[in-house]
C-alpha cells in the first residue's frame, strides 16, 4: 500500500480540517432525522431523493419482473390450456355466488333506503404490483409499482383477494410504501363478524400472527370467528375480512384475553395486491382518472 | 490521470453496487443476515483511498440508503459519516497493520455503525429487535475480507504506482 502523498491529516476541500466538517455534517443529520421524525416537512425532499434513486430500485427489480415476463412467454401450451380449464371452472363457481350477491346487494340498498341510512357505493379499486426490493428487514414493509402519479395517497388502504394487506404509509412520485397488516407499529379497527363485536387487531412483527389484545375475559370471542374491518377510522373500507382467530386463551387472574389471530390475506407471498379507493375518497374527489372500476 | 479516472469509475460502480446489493430481495430466513454492503465499501475507501472519498459523499450514499430503505432521513447518514469519519481520520494507522487487526477494526467500525442506528430507532420509539440487529455485524465481519482482497486487486490492476 502506498502512503497519500502531500496533504496527510488535512485532506482536501478548502480550508476547513476534517473534524469540523464532521461535525457540521453530523448536525445537518440530526435535524434533518428531527424535521423527519414530525412528519410531512420533509416530502417534497424525500420525494426528489427518491426520483434520484428510482432507477437503482428499476435495476434491482428488473431481472424479477423479466424474468416473470420470461416465464410467461415461455410456458407451454398444455399448462396454458390447463390453467384455462380451471380459471373457466373457477369463474362459473365465482359467477354462481355473484348472482346471489347481486341480489342480496338489492335487498340491502332496498332495507337501507327503509331504515333512510345512505346507501353502500362499490369502492374502486386497481391491481399493482409490489416492487422486488427489501426495505428495513426489522418492519414488515414493503414498496408498490404507483405513486403520486396514479393518485395514491397516505392511508389508501390495500388488499388482495383474500382479505386486507395493510395500508399506505409513505408515497413517492413513482413508487409508494406501504406497511402490512402484521407490522408490529399497525392497529386496525375489526369486527367479530359473528356477533358485530369490535375491537382493535394489532400486528406482532410475524406475517402469520395477528394479536387482539384489548378483549376482556368475558368477551364473546372463539376459535374461528372470522373479523372483518369495521370501517371506523376512517382508513379502510368497511367489510373486508382482515383474519381468522386461532386462539383464545382466558387466564381467570387477569383482565385481559390473549387472542391470536392469523390474517386472512397472504402477506407472505403476495406480488400483486389491490388498491382501494373507498367510495368517501370519490367524493372528496382524490381518484385519479386511470382508476378502473370494480367489478 | 487515466489511471486515477479509472479509480474514480471503480469507486462510483462500487458504490451503487451496494446501493443495489442493500435492497436485493433476500428470503425472509436471512434477511436479517444482509451485511451493510455501503458501510463496508465506503470503509474501504475510506482506509484505502481516503483522498477520494469525502464526508460529503458518505452523507449522500446515507440519505440514498434512508430513501431506499423508508428509513428516517440522516439515520443511515449519520451512522456513515461517522463511520467513514473515523476511517478516513486514522486510516493512516489503521491500514498498516496485518490484516486481521484490519478486519477487527472493520467490526468496530460495524458495531458502532450498528448501534447508531439502533440507538436512533430507540430514540424514534420504533420497535425492532435486539438481539437479530448485531447480525449483520457478523455477516458483516464475513464478507469483509473478500470486499478488502477484491477492491484492492481490481483498483491494483487499474494503479500503476502500487
Amino acid at each position: 500500500m502506498n502512503a497519500v502523498g502531500g496533504n496527510g491529516g488535512n485532506l482536501g476541500r478548502g480550508n476547513v480540517p476534517l473534524g469540523l466538517r464532521f461535525l457540521l455534517i453530523a448536525i445537518v443529520s440530526g435535524s434533518l432525522m428531527l424535521l423527519d421524525h414530525r412528519e410531512e416537512h420533509l416530502s417534497r425532499i424525500r420525494q426528489a431523493f427518491s426520483v434520484i434513486v428510482y432507477p437503482i430500485q428499476a435495476a434491482v427489480d428488473l431481472p424479477f419482473s423479466g424474468w416473470r415476463l420470461a416465464s410467461r412467454a415461455l410456458t407451454d401450451q398444455s399448462a396454458l390450456l390447463e390453467e384455462n380449464e380451471r380459471l373457466k371452472s373457477d369463474r362459473l363457481r365465482v359467477d354462481v355466488r355473484l348472482q346471489r350477491l347481486a341480489a342480496l346487494e338489492a335487498e340491502n340498498d332496498r332495507l337501507r333506503a327503509m331504515l333512510d341510512s345512505s346507501a353502500r357505493v362499490n369502492d374502486r379499486v386497481l391491481g399493482v404490483q409490489i416492487l422486488a426490493v427489501d426495505l428495513d428487514p426489522y418492519r414488515q414493509r414493503f414498496t408498490i409499482d404507483r405513486g403520486l402519479n396514479d393518485g395514491v395517497y397516505v392511508g389508501q388502504a390495500l388488499l388482495d383477494a383474500n382479505g386486507v394487506v395493510g395500508q399506505i404509509v409513505r408515497v413517492e412520485l413513482f413508487t409508494s410504501e406501504a406497511v402490512l397488516i402484521s407490522d408490529a407499529d399497525h392497529a386496525i379497527p375489526v369486527s367479530v363478524n359473528r356477533n358485530g363485536l369490535r375491537t382493535i387487531v394489532v400486528g406482532t412483527g410475524d406475517s402469520t400472527r395477528l394479536r387482539l389484545p384489548y378483549l376482556t375475559n368475558s368477551a364473546d370471542i372463539e376459535k374461528g370467528d372470522l373479523l372483518v374491518s369495521s370501517g371506523l377510522g376512517g382508513v379502510f373500507p368497511s367489510g373486508y375480512p382482515v383474519g381468522r382467530v386461532l386462539e383464545v386463551l382466558r387466564r381467570p387472574g387477569q383482565a385481559f384475553a390473549e387472542v391470536i389471530a392469523e390474517p386472512a390475506a397472504q402477506l407472505d407471498r403476495d406480488r400483486e395486491v389491490l388498491l382501494v379507493w373507498t367510495a368517501e375518497d370519490e367524493v372528496e374527489g382524490r381518484t385519479s382518472a386511470s382508476v378502473a372500476e370494480a367489478p | 490521470m487515466r489511471d486515477s479516472r479509472r479509480t474514480r469509475h471503480l469507486l462510483v460502480i462500487s458504490l451503487v453496487s451496494a446501493l443495489a446489493l442493500a435492497i436485493v430481495p433476500l428470503p425472509d430466513a436471512v434477511a436479517p443476515y444482509r451485511p451493510d454492503w455501503v458501510a463496508l465499501v465506503l470503509i474501504f475507501w475510506g482506509l484505502m483511498a481516503p483522498e477520494r472519498i469525502g464526508l460529503l459523499t458518505a452523507f449522500a450514499m446515507g440519505l440514498a440508503l434512508d430513501t431506499l430503505n423508508g428509513a428516517l432521513l440522516g439515520q443511515h447518514a449519520l451512522a456513515m459519516v461517522t463511520v467513514v469519519y473515523l476511517s478516513v481520520r486514522f486510516h493512516l494507522r489503521i491500514r498498516v497493520f496485518p490484516i486481521w487487526q484490519l478486519s477487527v477494526c472493520v467490526v468496530f467500525l460495524l458495531c458502532l455503525y450498528e448501534f447508531i442506528l439502533f440507538w436512533i430507532d430507540g430514540v424514534a420509539g420504533r420497535t425492532v429487535p435486539t438481539i437479530e440487529r448485531w447480525a449483520p455485524v457478523v455477516s458483516g465481519a464475513l464478507v469483509w475480507p473478500f470486499i478488502l482482497v477484491y477492491l484492492a486487486s481490481v483498483r491494483r490492476d487499474t494503479q500503476t504506482r502500487v
